[in-house]
């Protein structure tokens, strides 16, 4: 049973570097293609440096919900490798972006195109084709025959949004094909972690995706807690998933807002707009920013809640769960819009669990997978967070996921504040103990984020991988919009709400 | 239909009045503009310049001055206030941190407490109505998020005709955000060039300014001013929608 070759470790577990098994390329691939088609999830497929100048280890992370535990597993690979993404698709990205950056070729790889358009960091052997820098220059899938047509649109769209390349293959209004080609928004934060922690460590981190900051701080505060052996303050993990929970609350509820826009429904548009603003607002009164810049920190949090915030945070809190309350139901009232949210953009749950969905995405097709709930972390080992999950896959589900979930979080929050516990808020930073491996998974809003971190001899970052939920889901997306209208790709592409900045990194 | 109305009615009229009235109130422990106390710097001790993150802190120069900090590259983390023995520089309330001009976002002892920010061509042609493109260019979406904030109805900049356009051929200008990616570079190039002049340029947010906390990164170009001119910085990481607004307001002379 090649699963025997997979390391057991627990959510921001932090252990020895030497301790992860390292096997041959064959019984990796069959360890994480068992795993997968066994339940597991692959959370992470990265590339480190090994020993010697030049060569290299793959590594993956698997979530095996079933088991309660994660596991990891090491191969060391020369210039290429047989793909895992034919036997199990859910590893079509990372291997894309493991080609681009180390030039290693996943052999018999259906679609081996750049992720982010950003030069290996590895110089290419003779006989490997170097990565294509060039943004939004590739071989583009294309669809022939009469009245077929292709619509192209990015990187700079109409809206105020980030930057990204999509791709329509169209006969008449049906998309037959759309495909998504990123890197804009590539910025070098993975390669300049490495060496850290330095100043800017927890920067970086909180601008992975400025729009959950909270949730990357409270992963990377999880992995460097593990490796330099600390254990935050009970008050401070409950003021970190407080602010997570607001965090999740502001998102969906912008999203319910801008998903009304897009079908032209204004009331509840224009009522979450502003409603949103003042969930952030609400971070901005634990911290002072509305994003929780400057909020966590490894050790705990910078910031401490007394009983006077408290009481206007309940306060401002209540209203913004009536006013949301009757925004939205609103929304879910209202016959014309559920016609257009129906049915749209649909998902099976087969498919979603093939492709690797995390998140709303996930949850609205039956998934339960919940980070909160399947690996707990934090607070979450002490309380329990329902997994809110819908069955029909389509932009509804995803809509009406996100109403669920800012109930759950509005409840959670309230219970948190009303009962924080006594004590400190911050313990006095600790260095990195050397060469440890720790993995940390958080349930940020979008869905499952994963950090990987390594140390080297002296304590600092020998690796840092960054998996935004993102990563996982813009093919989500790609397939959504299959058999759709092209006009129905703003309400599918709102009900993902995807990151670019956190896929490009 | 009847539940729309009943429910226009328990949302009320949200419109703030500021700038006629004041301005909405702004969270406790908001980090406004810095302050430098010369009086109190021991001068030397640089502890400031090495807890920045960025780099945005140039040592006293003289033996009176204080340190000077580059409210263009600041984050506003507060690492130089904590890092000061002294407590020569703290993060006050003062939300006005744009600026026409970008040596005027140096901050010192003894700086004003806001930099001019107003635009003459913008003040007599954009006055009424501006229409700006924004081009997101490798930050974080949080820049981007506390723009588009100044569109719902809470801030209703469409009082001032300030909009934001679906097309460069629309607008009056670009409002830019990040610093500018090599992957970027050219479709920030081509969508200014899309604009019909005379244009502006704002630039806004740390990363837009100077590149922020990639400053130095070989992937991005350290700001929009690398590839376009740029007429008004508004600092910050990300800047509140309140210092957005006074910006934009200041640039074109309404307050």
């Amino acid at each position: 049973m090649s699963t025997n070759d997979l390391l057991a470790i627990r959510n921001g577990q932090a252990v020895d570097r030497s301790v992860c098994p390292v096997v041959s390329v064959d019984r990796f691939r069959q360890a994480v293609i068992e795993s997968v088609a066994d339940g597991a999830r692959l959370s992470a497929l990265l590339a480190e440096p090994a020993g010697d100048a030049g060569a290299a280890r793959l590594m993956a992370v698997l979530a095996r919900p079933s088991l309660g535990n994660l596991a990891v597993v090491a191969c060391e690979v020369g210039d290429s490798y047989p793909a895992l993404t034919p036997d199990c698709p859910s590893a079509h990205l990372f291997e894309r972006e493991i080609a681009e950056q180390w030039n290693i070729r996943p052999d018999g790889h259906p679609w081996l195109k750049p992720v982010r358009f950003q030069p290996p960091c590895k110089a290419a052997k003779k006989g490997v084709a170097a990565g294509q820098t060039t943004a939004g220059v590739m071989n583009f899938f294309k669809m022939d025959g009469q009245e077929v047509h292709e619509v192209a649109v990015g990187p700079v769209h109409a809206g105020v949004i980030e930057p990204g390349h999509f791709r329509f293959q169209c006969h008449g209004e049906t998309v037959h094909h759309l495909e998504i080609s990123l890197g804009y928004q590539h910025r070098g934060v993975e390669r300049a972690l490495v060496g850290g922690p330095t100043g800017r460590t927890i920067h970086y981190i909180e601008t992975l995706a400025g729009d959950t900051t909270v949730g990357h701080a409270t992963a990377y505060c999880l992995a460097a807690e593990s490796i330099s052996d600390m254990h935050p303050p009970a008050r401070a993990e409950a003021i970190r998933a407080a602010a997570a929970e607001l965090e999740r609350i502001a998102n969906h509820v912008g999203d319910l807002g801008a998903l009304a826009g897009d079908v032209g429904f204004l009331p509840t548009m224009s009522y979450c707009g502003r409603i949103r603003g003042d969930v952030l607002n609400l971070t901005a009164l634990l911290c002072g920013n509305r994003f929780g810049r400057g909020l966590l920190l490894p050790g705990g949090t910078a910031y401490d809640a007394d009983d006077e915030l408290i009481a206007e945070l309940l306060r401002r809190l209540d209203d913004v769960e009536r006013d949301a309350t009757r925004a939205i139901d609103l929304l879910f009232d209202n016959p014309s819009v559920l016609a257009r949210f129906e049915g749209t953009g649909a998902i099976s749950e087969e498919l979603a669990r093939q492709i690797g969905l995390v998140g709303v995405p996930a949850r609205a097709c039956s998934l339960p997978c919940d980070i909160r709930q399947e690996f707990p972390y934090g607070l979450y080992q002490f309380t329990q967070m329902p997994v809110c999950t819908w069955r029909t896959g389509d932009c509804f589900a995803r809509a009406y996921v996100r109403w669920l979930e800012i109930q759950q979080s509005l409840a959670f929050v309230r219970e948190q504040m009303r009962s924080l516990p006594t004590g400190p808020t911050r313990l006095d930073a600790k260095p990195l103990r050397p060469n440890k491996l720790a993995v940390a998974m958080v349930e940020g809003w979008r869905g499952e984020i994963c950090h990987v971190a390594a140390t080297d001899a002296q304590g600092r970052f020998a690796f840092y991988k960054v998996v935004d939920p993102s990563f996982h889901n813009w093919f989500g997306l790609a397939y959504a919009l299959r058999e759709q209208q092209v006009s129905d790709f703003p309400l599918c592409n709102k009900s993902f709400n995807l990151s670019y900045c956190g896929h490009d990194l | 239909m009847f539940g729309i109305v009943k429910t226009r009615l328990q949302q009320k009229h949200r419109t703030m009045s500021y700038p006629d009235g004041p301005p909405p109130e702004l969270p406790p422990r908001f980090a406004g503009r810095p302050v430098v106390e010369a009086g109190r710097c021991a001068n030397g001790c640089a502890y400031c310049v090495s807890a920045c993150p960025t780099g945005a802190i140039a040592p006293a120069s003289g033996s009176k001055s204080g340190p000077c900090i580059d409210t263009g590259l600041c984050l506003f983390c507060r690492a130089c206030e904590e890092s000061c023995p002294q407590k020569a520089i703290h993060f006050g309330r003062e939300y006005r941190l744009a600026a026409a001009r970008r040596d005027d976002l140096l901050v010192q002892a003894g700086s004003p407490d806001f930099a001019p920010a107003r635009n003459d061509l913008a003040s007599k042609l954009l006055k009424r109505s501006l229409k700006l493109r924004q081009v997101s260019a490798g930050g974080c979406n949080a820049c981007e998020a506390d723009s588009n904030v100044l569109g719902t109805l809470a801030w209703d900049m469409g009082r001032f005709g300030i909009q934001f356009v679906a097309s460069p051929r629309h607008a009056d200008g670009l409002l830019v955000t990040g610093p500018v990616t090599e992957n970027m570079r050219l479709a920030v190039r081509k969508t200014y060039d899309a604009v019909p002049g005379p244009k502006i340029v704002i630039a806004v947010g740390a990363c837009a300014i100077s590149g922020g906390p990639y400053v130095g990164h070989a992937q991005q170009h350290n700001g929009a001013a690398s590839v376009v001119p740029v007429d008004l910085f508004i600092p910050g990481c990300p800047p509140n929608p309140l210092t957005i607004l006074d910006g934009l307001l200041r640039f074109l002379g309404r307050v």
